[in-house]
């Protein structure tokens, strides 16, 4: 049953790495805006969109 | 009378329609900006959100003053010779394609590397290269596309607010204990004798020790203080039975562990200081987008031009001199007092009253800080500096520095004066009770009551109330600065109003015509003679007309500045302006009119009139049961008889009254031992909204600006004041309701208590248990309530 001090080692080490990772997520202002990165994510869609229109474009006019 | 919208900002078309490409714009800045999106290839702009636009202004010089070394230092963030990063208050942001358009700033410039929105606080964070662009040209960018950034002089103190997350990190702490104690304090709850158990349990109490002493010291230490502070000012707030009782569990703790007599209660220590910091974070909500400081400097310009012997000069407001002469153009704001020297100006005061129609000024007149100049360039001479302006002077009274909220009991404090003393005798007697019977148990049974004791459901109560009725007054747009404000409304006797901007529409002022009637076909031709005028009452009087416009051709048309405008149609003459350009005599009136002339017989004249908001007179009745109501006005008596009529009687009407008086009668209601609430709009209502108990600012359009106050309220919801007062007081009826509950708890407990049988697991299930119950209880009550709003 020593193996007990290891798992609970373990255990707080772990619990102590999240601990320390969301300190650091909140120095680092990750929860300032919650808002707009999830707007700004749907944005890189309409941008290779766009460019497919483009290179369609170019196709057409080599035509 | 609409004939489909602009392409670009949506605006229905009432004037000429300008076609390209196929679209429909309203005027040529939207079409401009359509043309620069389509040549950078950026027209997903349009995809995103359908006319998502806004039409740009005219910034001919204004930004000149970007150029200056001074105050550009004064506005970033960061420069380190190369590269700069500034942060721009954009107040129009406003979806989704905003935030595409303005973090693709980097196709439109090739000079800016980054540009991130953060859509809450409407702000848009550029960085550039020094050697390829500069502040200016970003600045002028980003208005040519409609997304004017506002500079005030605000930004030139430079003092960003930080915000302070300790909070968050001694929840983290708390919560991060909390769990693991649980977990680890778990095996002993049962109380059996096994081997293992019994093996381990050592190692077991002295981690959940070290856990909990971070909670104790760090996440708690706001206790503590607070609890000390009170006391050196003999004042038993919550905090002292708190601080009380988290002491005692982490003593008593200790001394278990350390002797072997027991598990301790860290589990029930933790949990304690989690539940009750989550009752602090809960009661914190902040609107990023509004701000409840602001002084006049938020509406002043950083730089203006100054004429130095025809040369043109940009320096900062702060440094403006008396005798110095100053340009100011068309859409900028006047920043002190000084006579106009060259020019007519029509200046909009809006921000300082609440009046919305621009007040004319010839050349030799006083002008007063805080217009703005709605016609052309004007120059003035300096009369007063910046702090010593008619206005801004206010900003030097006492009541702008007083640091308000420390003298203020709240409800929670008052209780627990009662509450502490209340611990204080009953431990006491039982400790004698018991050291009489057995003296081993004596300690045992006051350390239990201290611990059961500690207030957790009912230092819960008021934070979860008041942080829960917060959210709910900001969905239905009534913004609050803090949760107090609640308790304070509730508190409230005293009503005064502002009138015009408060109780008046201002986007509303109606045009009335009174003499001789107008055949449609007169009506046509001053539809078409204003409609080339860009004077704002010309712009009013275009709109208000409802015949078409007369398609035939104006002959002679001349505007004369400050005046009117004049010309032919079809063989008759027309004059539109004020009374002496029609040679019509003046009326005693206080109300702006234009004057109609035809062939030099005067028609009659189109009167501005305020519009009372909807509902006023039914506001007033209701609240008139309840409160004492006074209308404070800077405004002449011109509109008393009417109010009289419409106001209930008892309704004290107070004109004439300069922004000082405002705040000196507030003052003289208090000294009478009123609470008093100001409901005001402008500038010119700050003094007395800082000063009064309650300050409400009315907001037409909230993303605009509003004088420093308590709370912000959406103009269209005027009516739902009365709900919004009887929301407060229900509020806290219901604190008190979750009061007596919490004492329900504390009554269990203490049975244990005094028994001398409390044992870690009956603390652990009974403290967490009140304390949800609580929650729950007072989240329901207060949803229950306001449905009915």
């Amino acid at each position: 049953m020593e193996v007990v001090y290891i798992t609970i080692g373990v255990s707080i080490i772990v619990a102590v790495g999240f601990f320390i990772a969301f300190i650091k997520t909140v120095k680092s202002g990750q929860y300032d805006d919650t808002y707009t990165p999830a707007v700004r994510m749907l944005f890189d869609d309409e941008l290779v969109l766009e460019k497919d229109d483009q290179t369609n474009e170019q196709i057409n006019n080599e035509n | 009378m609409s004939k489909g919208n602009c392409y670009h900002c949506g605006t229905d078309f009432t004037t000429e329609i300008i076609p390209f490409d196929e679209k429909e714009f309203c005027c040529n800045g939207c079409k401009t900006v359509y043309e620069i999106l389509n040549v950078n290839n950026l027209n997903c702009y349009y995809d995103l959100e359908a006319a998502p636009g806004t039409i740009p202004t005219e910034i001919k010089g204004k930004y000149n003053y970007l150029d200056e070394p001074e105050i550009i230092s004064k506005l970033v963030e960061f420069d380190d010779g190369d590269t700069t990063v500034v942060t721009l208050y954009v107040p129009v942001i406003h979806c989704s394609s905003c935030i595409w358009i303005l973090e693709n700033l980097h196709k439109l410039n090739e000079g800016i590397k980054t540009s991130i929105v953060n859509f809450p606080k409407k702000t848009v964070r550029v960085t550039f290269k020094n050697e390829e662009t500069s502040l200016k040209e970003i600045v002028e960018l980003i208005t040519s596309i409609g997304y004017e950034p506002y500079i005030s002089l605000e930004d030139a103190d430079n003092n960003k607010r930080k915000v302070d997350k300790t909070l968050i990190y001694q929840i983290a702490v708390a919560a991060f204990a909390f769990g693991n104690v649980m977990l680890l304090s778990f095996p002993e709850y049962f109380e059996v004798e096994e081997f293992w158990l019994d093996k381990y349990k050592v190692l077991f109490r002295w981690i959940m020790f070290f856990m909990s002493v971070p909670v104790v010291f760090y996440s708690a230490k706001d206790y503590f203080i607070s609890a000390y502070k009170g006391l050196s000012h003999k004042i038993l707030n919550i905090d002292v039975p708190i601080a009380l009782g988290i002491f005692v569990l982490f003593v008593r703790s200790s001394v278990e562990i350390i002797f072997d007599l027991g598990t301790g209660f860290f589990d029930s220590l933790t949990g304690l200081v989690f539940f009750l910091l989550l009752g602090k974070f809960f009661q914190q909500k902040t609107y990023s987008f509004l701000s409840f400081e602001r002084d006049y400097k938020s509406y002043f310009p950083i730089a203006v031009t100054k004429l130095n012997k025809e040369k043109e000069e940009n320096i900062l407001v702060q440094d403006i001199e008396i005798g110095d002469r100053l340009l100011i153009r068309n859409e900028e704001l006047i920043p002190v007092d000084g006579i106009l020297i060259n020019g007519e100006a029509m200046l909009d005061y809006s921000f300082v009253t609440g009046e919305s129609l621009p007040v004319g000024k010839k050349s030799g007149d006083k002008v007063f800080a805080g217009g703005k100049q709605t016609s052309g360039a004007i120059e003035m001479e300096v009369l007063e500096t910046v702090s010593q302006s008619y206005l801004t002077q206010l900003w030097s009274n006492d009541v702008f520095n007083k640091n308000e909220g420390k003298n203020i009991k709240n409800i929670t404090d008052s209780i627990s004066k009662y509450f502490t003393l209340a611990i204080l005798i009953i431990s006491t007697s039982a400790g004698i009770f018991w050291y009489l019977k057995d003296p081993i148990i004596a300690i045992n049974v006051v350390t239990s009551i201290l611990i059961i004791a500690c207030p957790c459901a009912l230092a819960l109560s008021a934070p979860f109330a008041l942080g829960n009725m917060l959210r709910i007054f900001g969905k239905k747009k009534f913004y609050l600065k803090n949760a107090e404000v609640i308790e304070k409304i509730a508190k409230i006797n005293t009503l005064v109003f502002d009138k015009t901007g408060t109780i008046t529409s201002n986007d509303e002022s109606k045009l009335e015509y009174r003499g001789e009637p107008l055949t449609k076909e007169e009506k046509a031709r001053i539809k078409l003679l204003v409609r080339s005028s860009n004077h704002p009452l010309s712009r009013a009087l275009y709109d208000f007309i409802e015949e078409n416009t007369s398609e035939e051709t104006t002959y002679d048309f001349q505007e004369i500045v400050g005046k009117g405008i004049q010309g032919e149609i079809n063989g008759n003459f027309f004059k539109i302006g004020s009374a002496s350009f029609v040679n019509a005599e003046k009326d005693t009136s206080f109300n702006t009119s234009i004057y109609i002339a035809i062939n030099k017989e005067i028609k009659g004249k189109f009167v501005f009139k305020n519009t009372y908001r909807e509902d006023v007179e039914n506001v007033f009745k209701t609240l008139n049961n309840h409160y004492e109501l006074v209308i404070l006005s800077g405004d002449n008596e011109g509109e008393k008889n009417y109010l009289e009529t419409v106001l209930p009687q008892n309704t004290k009407l107070i004109f004439n009254q300069k922004p000082e008086d405002k705040l000196e009668f507030i003052k003289s209601l208090q000294k009478e031992g009123k609470k008093v609430m100001m409901i005001g709009d402008g500038l010119n209502d700050a003094g007395a909204l800082a000063q009064s108990n309650v300050g409400i600012s009315i907001s037409e359009n909230i993303n605009v600006f509003s004088p420093a106050c308590d709370a912000i309220l959406d103009a269209s919801l005027f009516s739902k004041l009365p709900n919004f007062f009887k929301l407060s007081k229900q509020t806290m009826s219901i604190i008190v309701a979750s009061f007596t509950v919490s004492f329900l708890y504390n009554f269990v407990g203490m049975y244990f208590a005094l028994t001398g049988n409390l044992i870690p697991v009956v603390a652990a299930i009974l403290m967490p248990l009140s304390s949800i119950t609580i929650v729950v209880f007072v989240t329901v009550l207060t949803n229950f309530f306001a449905k009915n709003v």
